[in-house]
């Protein structure tokens, strides 16, 4: 909690636009009630960056990374799997479609901003029970094959969003951003269109997280112990789903958070889902908001696209959990 | 408190693995089920359980059919040691002991009375003191299994079902395994129902045995009356010969080779 504070305050003193921390702080210090007009002191364009701009990215990037990584955490935990994710089951690029589909014909504009959310989980879910379907033989899911099901499956919707974006007459550079994940150009609205989803599904989450722990002991014995095991596969599953398709709706396809950062709050605090989910929250938060401040900075006045930050550093964390799993033989290493 | 099956029957792929299974199981006894691989025991075991249901025919707890007590309230009064045992995951050992407790927590996770002396029981009745703060990935399999039975100690259950408890366990595992189930039923008043694949440890432990043959119930009743010779070479189609344990008194089986030596 406090590492997220700190870096939510580093993290909004750092930017392009050449703003002293003495002046970012002095602009937000003067916002508050009783403290003298701050337009004397900076620009209007100054107190704009500090509180229209960064403020609400900031927010954003928490909470699309709190999001992402419950979502991961989730994934991981129902299918006791660790190599699941929101990106590899392909449920963020099914998402992606139905987002990108509206946004490409403009009906948010018409139905308003909640379309996008709305139909991203629509797709998300669709994409996931494909997902399933394709992985189970003879009745049975599969644990092994869900990955490569949802590998498969993301690869054929991501080329299907990218189909779409080059028949679209839309502005070229702004949905390229899109599909590679990005966080600009976002405002306090989406910040406000995020909080009813995370407020929803957090809860729901740890609400099931001593059932996932009963679950890595395997389903049967999760059953045993009093687990309702179909029931809570569908609410995980479907809980997840809502998070990634939030997530997705504002940032577009951000991969690897959901996978690393259950990962690295693993490595610290153990196996325990009663730690793991609300770290992984704060922890996706965390990583999010430093991937963002290198993407905008880095280039600096370009900006790289986020997804592009995060899959340089999660693919080749990826790369290295199979190859761990591949090594040690035998049973899920949770 | 009694289990009963009522005309158990089981299809798996379109093959009757079980047909017309009555039986009835009552409080502080050990059941035994035998016979030979692939007859259905496993999946007799599994309707028993309650986590498959049946394709014909009920079985009732109390007179309440299985199939309307789900989760929590079954899970308090029947508890499942499975086959294979509990998989190398990286929770300690107290933590595992203390997931038995799941089915006693409300919804936020918490319990009418301290469970932490449950719990510390259970760990001291296996012998696993010393091991409660390793991981479950750090033990060898017979220490797994411990763990396995220390966490339905915590459960509390009335009824425990075993599948096969003794496979991939040495003589010495095997036999304290079952000593110390049959010490915990003796105490508790228990129902058991074991499926053992060693004729010999089902007849030093159980009251009843329950012969499955081709999905039916082939014999029944206390050991030296399904040990015998003849029913085993229907079932098995092994020669064997009948002792009495010379300590004991309980029939033994001494298997004899197949062709002259």
């Amino acid at each position: 909690m406090l590492l997220l504070a700190v870096s939510m305050i580093a993290s909004l003193s750092i930017g392009s636009a050449g703003l002293s921390f003495g002046d970012v702080w002095g602009i937000l210090i003067h916002q508050l009630p009783g403290m003298p007009d701050p337009a004397d002191k900076w620009t209007s364009g100054e107190i704009a960056i500090v509180t229209q701009v960064r403020l609400s990215r900031i927010w954003l990037d928490v909470m699309v990374g709190a999001c992402l990584a419950l979502a991961g955490a989730g994934f991981q935990g129902v299918l006791r799997n660790p190599l699941a994710d929101p990106y590899t089951l392909g449920v963020a690029s099914g998402s992606s479609v139905g987002a990108a589909f509206i946004i490409l014909t403009g009906m948010q504009l018409a139905l308003g901003l909640w379309t996008i959310p709305v139909v991203a989980f629509a797709t998300g879910i669709l994409t996931l029970l494909a997902v399933i379907w394709l992985s189970r033989t003879r009745g049975v899911m599969q644990i092994e094959t869900i990955i490569l099901s949802g590998v498969i499956i993301q690869s054929f919707l991501g080329a299907f969003v990218s189909l779409m974006v080059s028949m679209s007459q839309g502005v070229v550079n702004q949905i390229l951003f899109w599909i590679m994940g990005s966080l600009a150009h976002r405002s306090w609205e989406h910040v406000y269109m995020m909080i009813p989803f995370l407020v929803l599904a957090f809860p729901v989450l740890l609400y099931y997280s001593q059932s996932l722990n009963l679950f890595t002991l395997g389903e049967r014995h999760a059953s045993h112990m009093g687990v309702k095991v179909e029931r809570t596969k569908l609410i995980v599953m479907m809980v997840s789903t809502l998070l990634t398709a939030a997530a997705v709706s504002v940032s577009g396809v951000i991969g690897f958070v959901g996978l690393v950062v259950p990962h690295l709050i693993r490595l610290i605090v153990g196996p325990d889902y009663r730690l793991i989910i609300p770290l992984a929250g704060i922890g996706g938060g965390i990583f999010m908001l430093w991937a963002d401040t290198l993407a905008r900075t880095v280039l600096s006045p370009k900006e790289l696209p986020l997804g592009v930050v995060t899959a340089l550093i999660g693919a080749p964390f990826f790369a290295y959990l199979l190859h761990r799993r591949m090594k040690v033989e035998g049973g899920v290493k949770s | 408190m009694s289990l009963v099956a009522n005309q158990v029957g089981a299809l798996i792929q379109g093959v009757a693995v079980l047909d017309g299974i009555s039986a009835t199981f009552e409080r502080n006894r050990i059941y035994g089920i035998i016979g030979p691989n692939g007859v259905g025991k496993s999946t007799l075991l599994h309707i028993l359980s309650g986590s498959d249901a049946p394709s014909s025919g009920s079985v009732a707890l109390d007179g309440m059919p299985l199939t309307d007590m789900t989760g929590k309230p079954l899970a308090r009064k029947l508890a499942v040691l499975q086959q294979g045992g509990l998989p190398p995951v990286g929770f300690t050992v107290r933590e595992v002991v203390a997931m038995g407790r799941f089915p006693h927590q409300n919804w936020l996770g918490g319990e009418a009375e301290d469970p932490e002396s449950i719990i510390a029981g259970a760990i001291d009745a296996m012998g696993l003191t010393g091991l409660q703060s390793r991981k479950l990935h750090q033990l060898s399999g017979g220490e797994r299994q411990r763990v396995a039975l220390a966490k339905l100690m915590a459960q509390q259950p009335e009824i425990l079902l075993l599948d096969e408890p003794t496979t991939y366990l040495d003589i010495g595992y095997q036999i304290e395994l079952l000593d110390t189930v049959k010490a915990w039923q003796k105490r508790k008043e228990l129902l058991v129902i074991a499926v053992l694949h060693d004729l010999n440890l089902a007849s030093l432990y159980c009251d009843k045995l329950i012969a499955l043959h081709k999905g039916r119930i082939a014999a029944e009743g206390a050991p030296e009356e399904v040990l015998q010779p003849a029913i085993i070479e229907t079932l098995y189609g092994a020669k064997t010969t009948l002792v009495k344990h010379p300590a004991t008194g309980v029939p033994q089986l001494i298997l004899q080779p197949g062709t002259e030596v």
